[in-house]
């Protein structure tokens, strides 16, 4: 169990470094994520209605769309001269190796989001966390959610002809429970007068993360056998 | 080789059959009218394509269990005939939905959910064609396979909360008359006829596929 988490940390602490290095999943993402939000401010007018539901999807459209730009970047480094050909070979446990990808990814998008939502704060005018902090769990559980489908997809992806095309089409029907939770869920909260509704909507996150963790747990060897 | 010839005239009939019974036998809704009468053909649809993502993911499941190239046939055959029908359904639907509800398409969680399950298989069969080797193909595709089935109640469920503010348009009250009933049942038996008769034939047709690249690949042609 320890040197499984060892394995773990060790990928995470491996691509910390290359990324700290480098800068540029993360660069290219949090830019693509500021466009995004700035692009979908010519759709919604402030007077709406549904003014915050509009908003928080906007931002998880933007945590979305710029995922999976750095899902690919993420993937893609590995393929440089072969090298997940010996992260396979390593005497260690291949699902290690992966969830260690998903942790990386998971705190990349989760530094993106930092930066960006303080922007959306100011172009939007719209504080998610004036109820209370809750929708940092929202965000927690949804980020890893998206990252985990995603990995999975995007190691398998990455293999084919198709590369980072084919990414966005297998992933994001998917990823439409995780969409509609956090949508729902954070406005919900942030509309404050109805009840504990959102709680609905965080153990369908919960939910969603569980089970797809083990699906992926118990499938993940399947894909790096070779 | 007889055997084959005797269900497709067996499917034949009973295709024939529904038809006729949607045709002439069945009574016209009292308020929808005539529209109505895509209901038998609609809800056969959408029940063949369940049951066909039910028998790809199964077959999923024993093709990484198993290994063997034959689940992995009958998976995709059974998700490409599926999304054919999924297909009709979402083309039928709209159709009925015009004259009825006053509009083609609402985000109704039943619709939307078929829609997005549609999307799923839509994509692995995108997939497939983007790998060229067989073996990954098969692993890669049963992933998706599984995945994606296990995600459609949950994608059922976040739309349905999702949309609980508007009015839900679809609920049938009362119950089917009879003969309305009979005619649906024997509708629902007529497509799933036909639809095991057209998984056997894609099935065949994948066997062949790959007994030729097989053939091909031996006397160096590939």
């Amino acid at each position: 169990m320890r040197a499984y988490f060892t394995t773990l940390i060790r990928i995470f602490y491996k691509d910390l470094v290359l990324e700290l290095k480098s800068k540029d999943i993360i660069n290219s993402m949090l830019f693509y994520a500021l466009i995004i939000i700035v692009i979908f401010s010519f759709v919604i007018t402030s007077g709406s209605k549904v003014y915050n539901e509009l908003s928080v999807g906007i931002i998880w459209i933007a945590i979305v769309f710029s995922g999976v730009l750095g899902l690919n970047r993420a993937v893609l480094i590995e393929t440089v001269n072969d090298s997940i050909v010996a992260l396979m070979l390593a005497p260690v446990d291949i699902s290690a190796i992966f969830f260690g990808k998903v942790l990386s990814i998971t705190i990349f998008i989760l530094l993106m989001e930092i930066i960006i939502i303080p922007v959306f704060t100011v172009f939007y005018n719209i504080n998610i966390f004036a109820e209370g902090i809750f929708p940092i769990y929202f965000l927690l559980f949804g980020t890893y959610g998206f990252a985990l489908l995603g990995s999975l997809f995007s190691f398998m992806t990455i293999k084919t002809r198709a590369k980072e095309l084919l990414l966005p089409l297998l992933l994001l029907p998917l990823i439409i429970p995780i969409l509609l939770a956090g949508i729902k869920g954070i406005s919900l909260y942030m509309g404050a007068e109805t009840s504990d509704d959102y709680i609905k909507w965080f153990k369908l996150l919960v939910a969603f993360d569980i089970i797809f963790t083990l699906v992926i747990y118990m499938l993940i060897d399947k894909i790096f056998e070779e | 080789m007889k055997k084959n010839n005797i269900f497709d005239i067996i499917t034949i009939l009973f295709v024939v059959t529904a038809i006729y019974l949607v045709f002439f036998y069945v009574p016209e809704e009292k308020t929808m009218g005539i529209i109505q009468k895509i209901f038998y053909f609609h809800v056969s649809s959408a029940w063949v394509s369940f049951f066909a993502f039910l028998l790809t993911f199964i077959f999923s499941i024993l093709y990484l269990k198993k290994n063997k190239s034959t689940y992995d046939g009958i998976a995709f055959s059974s998700a490409e005939v599926g999304l054919v029908f999924c297909t009709i359904v979402l083309v039928t639907g709209p159709l009925w939905a015009k004259p009825v509800w006053g509009a083609y398409w609402t985000w109704d969680p039943r619709l939307t959910t078929t829609l997005v399950l549609w999307f799923i298989y839509a994509s692995y069969l995108l997939l497939r064609k983007f790998i060229d080797d067989d073996q990954k193909k098969a692993t890669y595709s049963a992933i998706l396979g599984i995945i994606g089935f296990i995600d459609v109640p949950l994608v059922y469920f976040s739309i349905k909360w999702f949309r609980t503010i508007h009015p839900n348009v679809f609920r049938s009250g009362g119950g089917l008359e009879k003969s309305m009933l009979y005619t649906l049942l024997f509708s629902l038996f007529a497509f799933t006829l036909l639809f095991i008769n057209l998984l056997v034939k894609r099935i065949k047709l994948e066997r062949l596929y790959v007994e030729i690249k097989k053939i091909k690949f031996n006397r160096g042609l590939d």
